[in-house]
This record gives C-alpha cells, sequence and structure tokens, in this order.
C-alpha cells in the first residue's frame, strides 16, 4: 500500500504533459459512460416498446396463464413457470455435481493436473449454446423418450411429477440440457473460492485428527460458503436466460403442467420463437414485456451472486 | 473406537472418490460432445460446405458459404465496435479508477455482461430493426458488440492490473507523463492477457444466435450487411429444427465447423497467454 501511494500522485510542473493527463482521462472516461449509457438505454427501451402491453394488460399479464396471439390474450405464468422449474431442475443436478468436481480440483487433484482440467470445463463452458441444442435434439431427446422417462414413469409413476406420456421434449430435458450448461460456471466459481480458503484452516483441522474429507466438508467448504452460494445463483442466471438450447427442447407449449414430462414453454423460448413474426401492437409488446421480466429476474440473481462472490474471494489468501 | 475410526475412513474414501467422479463425468462431457460431433458432422461435410449456397429442400449438397462469410461479417463489425470500446472503458477502470465512479462502471459491467443474450436482441432490435424498417446484418452487429464491451472491458482491466508497479515507477521516475506511461509502457506489458481476453470474448459472440434471430435474421443466398444475413449459428438452429432429414445433415456441418472456430480460439488464447505474461511479476 505504501509503495503504491508513492507512485501515483506524481505532479508535474512541466503543464503540457498534465494537459495530456486531463484529455486521456476525459476520452477513456467518456468510453465508460459508454457502459452506463447502453444499459441505461436498455432498461428505457425495455419500458417503452413494452408500454402498449402494460397499457392493455396491466398486472394480469404475470398471473393470466393463457396465450393466444390470436384473439390477443397473453399471459405470462406458463413462461415463468416453465423457466423456473427447468432452472431449478438444472441447479439439483448441476450443483451437487459443480461441487463436488469443484473439492477435487482444489483439495485433490495436484496443481498441474487441476489447472488442465479447469482448462477443459472452461472449454465447455465456451460451446455455443445452440451445439448444445443441437446435440440434445438429436441424443438426448430420443434417449429419454425410449428410456429415460419410460424408465421414471415405472419408477415413481406414483408421483404427479412422473406421469403423462413420454415426448422426449419437455421441462425434464431442457432441466438435463441447462444442467450441464451451467456445471462449468458452478465449477470455476466454487473453485475459486475454495481456493481462497486460507491454508491454516485446512491444516488446523487436519491436526485435530479430521480426515481429508472432514475438514474439507467441515471447515473448508463451510469458509468458501457465499463464494459458493454465489456460484449457484451465477449458474442460476445462466440457465434462466438461456435461449438456444432450451428452445430446441422444451416443446414450445404454453400450458403449465404439473408433469416434469409435459412439454412447456420458457420466457426466452418464446421470444426466440414469436418475435421475428409478431405482428400487431400488443403481440410484440407482449414479447419485450417477457424479456423485461427476464431481465429483472437476472438482474437481481446476478447481483446477489456478485456480492456474494466479492465476499469470499477478498478475505482468504490462495494456496501457492 | 476403532469401529468408528473405521467408518469415518470409509466415509472419506467414499466421498472423496465421488468427487473425483463428478469431475471425471463433467470432463467426459466435452469429449461426447465433440466425438458426436465429428463422427456425425464429419459424413456431411465436404469442400462444397465451404462454396456452396444452401441448396433448397429435396436436393442433396448444397453448402453454407453464404452463412460462413455472414457470420464472419457480423462478427467482424461486432469487433470493430466493440473491441476498442471495451479495451477503453477498461484503461478507465484499471488506471484512472476513480474510487466511486470506477466501482458503478464495474458493477454494471458486470451486470450487463449477465443479462440474457436474447435481451440484448430485444435492444437492437428497437435501436436498429425498427428505425431501420428491416432485418440487417448490422443490426446483429450493434447486439452482438453490446455483449463484447463487458467482456473486453472486464478483461482489459484484469491484465491491466496485474503489471507490476516498479513498471509503472520506472516510467514515471523517466519523466513519463501519466498517459504517456500508460501508452508506451503498462498497455504493451499487459498486452497479451489483453490481446487472451479479447479473442475470447469474439469467441463467445460468434457461437451467439439468440441476439440475431430478429436482428440479422437469415438468408439462403447473399446479403449485404443491410439486408438479412445469414450465419452459421442460426443456420444450425433453423436446420436442425426443420423436418428435413438432409438439413439434418447440415446443421451437423455447421456445428462441427462453429465448434471448431469456437475451439480453435479458446486454444490459441490459451497459448497466447501461457506464452508468458510479457513481463515477470513484480
Amino acid at each position: 500500500m505504501a509503495s503504491q501511494a508513492t507512485a501515483v500522485p506524481v505532479r508535474f510542473k512541466n503543464s503540457s504533459s498534465r494537459v495530456g493527463d486531463t484529455v486521456a482521462r476525459l476520452v477513456v472516461m467518456i468510453f465508460a459512460c459508454s457502459i452506463l449509457a447502453i444499459t441505461v438505454l436498455l432498461v428505457s427501451q425495455l419500458f417503452v416498446s413494452s408500454a402498449p402491453a402494460r397499457a392493455a394488460l396491466g398486472w394480469k399479464f404475470l398471473s393470466s396463464s393463457a396465450w393466444n396471439p390470436v384473439t390477443d390474450e397473453f399471459g405470462a405464468a406458463p413462461f415463468i413457470y416453465g423457466t423456473v422449474i427447468t432452472s431449478l431442475i438444472a441447479m439439483l443436478i448441476s450443483v451437487p455435481m459443480g461441487l463436488g468436481a469443484a473439492i477435487f480440483l482444489s483439495e485433490l487433484a495436484p496443481v498441474k493436473l487441476s489447472n488442465a482440467l479447469t482448462f477443459i470445463i472452461e472449454l465447455l463452458a465456451a460451446i455455443p449454446s445452440v451445439i448444445y441444442g443441437l446435440l440434445a435434439i438429436f441424443t438426448l431427446v430420443p434417449l429419454m423418450r425410449s428410456y429415460i422417462e419410460p424408465a421414471l414413469k415405472t419408477a415413481f409413476g406414483f408421483i404427479p411429477l412422473f406421469t403423462g406420456p413420454a415426448y422426449g421434449v419437455g421441462y425434464l430435458t431442457a432441466g438435463f440440457v441447462l444442467a450441464i450448461m451451467t456445471a462449468p460456471f458452478v465449477i470455476s466459481v466454487s473453485r475459486e473460492s475454495l481456493l481462497a480458503v486460507p491454508r491454516e484452516q485446512r491444516e488446523a483441522a487436519l491436526a485435530l485428527g479430521a480426515t481429508k474429507w472432514e475438514s474439507t466438508w467441515q471447515v473448508v467448504v463451510p469458509y468458501a460458503k457465499l463464494g459458493i452460494i454465489g456460484s449457484v445463483f451465477l449458474g442460476l442466471a445462466r440457465a434462466l436466460g438461456e435461449t438456444m438450447a432450451v428452445t430446441m427442447v422444451i416443446g414450445n407449449n404454453p400450458t403449465i403442467s404439473k408433469s416434469l414430462l409435459a412439454p412447456g414453454y420458457t420466457i426466452a423460448a418464446v421470444i426466440a420463437n414469436e418475435f421475428a413474426e409478431a405482428g400487431g401492437t400488443i403481440h410484440p409488446a407482449a414479447l419485450v414485456e417477457l424479456g423485461l421480466v427476464l431481465f429483472f429476474l437476472t438482474i437481481v440473481i446476478n447481483s446477489a451472486a456478485r456480492l456474494m462472490i466479492i465476499a469470499t474471494t477478498s478475505k482468504g489468501s490462495r494456496r501457492a | 473406537m476403532n469401529k468408528r475410526l473405521g467408518w469415518r475412513k470409509l466415509v472419506n474414501n467414499v466421498m472423496l472418490t465421488l468427487t473425483g467422479v463428478c469431475t471425471l463425468v463433467t470432463i467426459s462431457v466435452l469429449f461426447v460432445i465433440l466425438g458426436i460431433l465429428i463422427y456425425q458432422g464429419g459424413k456431411s461435410l465436404s469442400w462444397n460446405f465451404f462454396t456452396q449456397l444452401p441448396k433448397p429442400v429435396g436436393e442433396i449438397g448444397g453448402g453454407m458459404a453464404n452463412a460462413i462469410v455472414g457470420t464472419l461479417q457480423i462478427v467482424g463489425i461486432a469487433s470493430l465496435i466493440g473491441l476498442p470500446i471495451g479495451f477503453l472503458a477498461g484503461v478507465y477502470l484499471a488506471e484512472f479508477d476513480d474510487k466511486k465512479f470506477g466501482m458503478i462502471v464495474r458493477y454494471v459491467a458486470d451486470l450487463l455482461n449477465g443479462v440474457p443474450s436474447i435481451v440484448i436482441g430485444i435492444l437492437a432490435w428497437t435501436l436498429v430493426v425498427l428505425p431501420m424498417h428491416g432485418n440487417s446484418g448490422i443490426a446483429g452487429s450493434i447486439a452482438l458488440s453490446v455483449m463484447l464491451i463487458p467482456i473486453v472491458t472486464r478483461q482489459t482491466e484484469q491484465f491491466l492490473r496485474e503489471v507490476p508497479l516498479s513498471l509503472r515507477e520506472g516510467a514515471l521516475a523517466l519523466g513519463a507523463s501519466k498517459w504517456k506511461m500508460i501508452a508506451t509502457v503498462v498497455v504493451p506489458a499487459g498486452s497479451k492477457g489483453i490481446l487472451t481476453g479479447m479473442i475470447l470474448g469474439v469467441a463467445r459472440i460468434s457461437g451467439e444466435s439468440a441476439p440475431l434471430l430478429f436482428t440479422a435474421l437469415g438468408n439462403q443466398y447473399w446479403g449485404g450487411l443491410t439486408e438479412p444475413t445469414a450465419s452459421l449459428p442460426v443456420m444450425i438452429y433453423k436446420y436442425a429444427t426443420s423436418p428435413f432429414d438432409e438439413w439434418h445433415q447440415m446443421a451437423w456441418a455447421a456445428g462441427l465447423v462453429l465448434i471448431g472456430m469456437v475451439l480453435t480460439a479458446n486454444i490459441l488464447a490459451r497459448l497466447v497467454l501461457a506464452r508468458g505474461v510479457s513481463v515477470p511479476r513484480g
């Protein structure tokens, strides 16, 4: 800290260089402001373009479950339901998997192996979403239709969640795809948080006679708790906003179904499918309003995630 | 007592093995995806794919030359807009940071980064498609540049911050003004990291299809940037969801090409960075 103080506030008597600094500062500041401007523009455009729908439909829009553009009936409930359900299924799978992998990468694997595996996992996050959709349509959907969904029905058919015909497409399939897509985010952020736990914490637990697992599960993981929850929220925000892969396997059916095997719809998917062809004034505006709902949903979850991640990764000292 | 210790050791071994299994399953997903893509895409990938236009339904053959060029055009324009803005905003955050305003910009950049890409598409639609009364490749570029800016900003900031203090002090001690120090010492020292960030950002947007669906739309023929423009990701979506078998095969080929592009960029970025941070950490 002391050395930083000596470096920055150098003042020159030569006035031209000071002018240069002021100009440079102004220029980069304008570009930094452009980020704020874009965000303000985004919010205002979403509000302005959705105005006709909000005027015509009011708050009923959020609770109504009828969606029929031909008769100008617009209700967001089936889409909000589908978005939340698919994301929850995804989290139920990707959080335990991701946390497990993160523990392996931060606590067990040698540094070199851990770095190599983390790189592979980052590649997984780099795969475009439409590619996940492509694979899901032609491999996962047939698999779900002929094997997994019938098996679930025979095993758990007494629960309403697993009833109805096995279409292959639907909430459960979309949830599976989202689980694969969000796992890399959970893993890389959780791993960072675990690595930020001070070494002494582990050593103290081991010295008290804890096994490796006990030290990890009862000391290290609780210490990194906030960062891990942050990673879950980050993954959740991704899942809520994910478009292409879900659009390709959700089944495009705007009704609320109890069964996870039934085809459904999500906010992002209906925007993707209907926006280009939406006619009239209310239909596009209703889709923009759905975008607005999605925007606020992800903003809230993302901000919470950021705050929690900042809170954990700044306190510990990293393993060398 | 011994029984209890045995039990704890068993739990230890089982759980630690399970964490390894979790890692293995996640990693293997990547290889399964690559394997299927190479198998299915390789069957229908030929030289024609890169040189010919899409054929109408029912005719065998044809390619996606227009979509490959379209993707390059849309992503190229998006990079021309997004990279400089993102880079300069990153320089501000790393070098001229006023505590409060910098915090706000940083936070907003992260939020913008988290906005679903389909919502960004709506923004480009209201800003470009509505006033221009039609879909265009340029609208797609605007959407993608909005996604690119916050990524490049945060990466630039991160790598500039890693440039050691001693270098800055050296430059200042030699009488350089602050902007000269940044332009001639700090930015060159962080250039490899910044380049890495830029490559990763461009790779990320070139696989995006959601923001292009109702901005660039698509085109079966060649299109200028002021007309609807075809792109690989949107073609994959359209062809994969179509009911025609020959289109499915084309979708696989396009998928293989797209993932080849994206993964090459990612590995390239990693190599640039591995060649060393340009200066020893101080």
